[in-house]
């Protein structure tokens, strides 16, 4: 199914969103790859407060390149999520609601994303170009010092992504690859 | 004997980061298109959809095809009668590694140490691999690798005695286990024999050789025919959404090993399979 939702994403929406869909996003989504989340933990473990907030939040794992003269962002597409796993729980836990990436995650990932009420989205993998283009506003908003690792602030318009685990833990991954499998 | 100044090598290894960066070489082309009209899911076609119009906006507006612009892998082949002047050839390669990403636009993924991670703000150092051969040519590769897929890749060293089904298995155990993670359509690299580093090095260069080529030996050739169809059959398809299209494109590099080993090297890509090549 084809849903518009709006970014922060609210309990409701979160919730009414099935593996499978594809939805276009519109609205304030943050970004983290490795070094923000290792920071970002380790802030946690020291009782520290976080950069940004999490509370129905989404974060998108990506690093952008260089943008060129007038242009908010480079290319823009979704980065590995399973590397951001060890430490997804514990903000799932402090509200994030939405993450953006690609491929696998781990089961402690799903059963916080279960647990919360959130949900995991793909982006395309491999389509920078494209994405760049939704991505209207950015701005370094944590750790500046991390270069493309940045954590950074964007306005997206219809942000294609499409629902790969839903807040009742249905996972596209695994029943999509079983439609076409021939083996 | 010719001379080459190396700043030559630094101008065209600049221009081929941007270049390898921005535009799909020809071959991708030809197997991303195979792959369009052969899609059977219809997620899957759309994914595809996309990616073309990806490269479309990559080209005309100047934005690299996907933000990981990779680290810089050089394959360079010098002519024996070739004598460079005026600096290091090494030198001259990471200054044209370090032009191209920084002029270019393209993204500084490269930490200087594997532990303390700091950037090196200028995507150097690259991957050199040499080769020494007859004649007063360089031939140079420039394929930047991105690390999605790079993460996927595999070493395996079986025994002789699990033969061509143990390749074939290992190779399909890869192609599983990267599923959506390499960004499918994938290309997939293998090397058969040699050590533990040469079969490595062989799966890289099968990614570097033209997607669409075969194999000059038969039953390799049989192999990557084989193996692409078994991996197409595993319904990965398209951003790992489901589909027939897994991977465009499967080539087989073979060289000689040791009476006690069977090393396989799998190195997979994505859809891109950044590649350019010069002669100079």
């Amino acid at each position: 199914m084809n849903k518009n939702i709006k970014a922060p994403i609210s309990n409701e929406d979160a919730k009414s969103l099935r593996a499978g869909d594809y939805v276009n996003i519109t609205g304030i989504i943050y970004t983290a790859r490795d070094a923000a989340h290792k920071r970002m933990y380790e802030a946690l473990q020291k009782n520290e407060e976080l950069p940004i907030d999490m509370e129905n939040n989404i974060i998108y794992y990506m690093g952008p390149s260089p943008a060129r003269e007038g242009r908010p962002i480079g290319s823009a597409g979704p980065t590995t999520a399973s590397r951001m796993d060890k430490y997804a729980p514990s903000l799932l836990d402090l509200g994030l609601k939405g993450m953006i990436g690609k491929g696998k995650r781990s089961g402690e990932v799903k059963d916080a994303i279960v647990r919360n009420g959130a949900v995991y989205f793909a982006a395309i993998g491999g389509a920078g170009a494209l994405l760049s283009q939704r991505i209207k506003k950015s701005e370094v908003v944590a750790y500046d010092d991390l270069g493309t690792e940045a954590i950074r602030k964007l306005y997206v318009e219809d942000f294609p992504v499409i629902v790969v685990i839903d807040s009742e833990g249905n996972n596209l991954y695994e029943t999509a690859i079983k439609e076409y499998n021939r083996e | 004997m010719r001379t080459i100044n190396v700043d030559e090598i630094t101008k065209n290894i600049k221009e081929m980061c941007i270049e390898a960066n921005h535009y799909l070489s020809p071959d991708m082309q030809r197997v991303f298109d195979n792959a369009l009209k052969s899609e059977e899911s219809p997620l899957g076609h759309q994914i595809l959809d996309q990616l073309n119009e990806n490269l479309e906006i990559a080209k005309s507006d100047m934005i690299p095809i996907c933000q990981d612009t990779g680290m810089a892998v050089v394959f360079i082949k010098v002519g024996q009668e070739v004598h460079f002047e005026n600096g290091l050839l090494e030198d001259a390669i990471n200054e044209g590694v370090r032009q191209g990403y920084v002029e270019g636009y393209l993204r500084k993924s490269v930490v200087k140490d594997p532990i303390i991670r700091e950037n090196t703000k200028d995507n150097t150092p690259a991957i050199i691999h040499y080769e020494i051969v007859e004649g007063d040519k360089v031939t140079i590769t420039v394929a930047p690798k991105g690390f999605g897929s790079e993460n996927m890749s595999r070493v395996f060293m079986l025994k002789p005695a699990d033969g061509i089904e143990g390749v074939k298995n290992a190779v399909l155990q890869a192609v599983r286990d990267a599923g959506p993670n390499a960004c499918p359509p994938m290309v997939v690299g293998v090397g058969i024999g040699g050590t533990f580093e040469k079969c490595a090095i062989m799966a890289k260069k099968a990614l570097a050789r033209e997607a669409d080529s075969e194999s000059d030996i038969e039953y390799v050739r049989e192999l990557e025919k084989e193996l692409l169809e078994k991996i197409n059959k595993m319904g990965i398809g398209p951003g790992g959404l489901g589909g027939t299209q897994t991977a465009l494109a499967v080539n087989v590099e073979t060289y000689p090993t040791h009476i006690a080993g069977l090393p396989v090297g799998i190195n997979i890509c994505c859809h891109v399979n950044r590649h350019v090549t010069r002669i100079i």
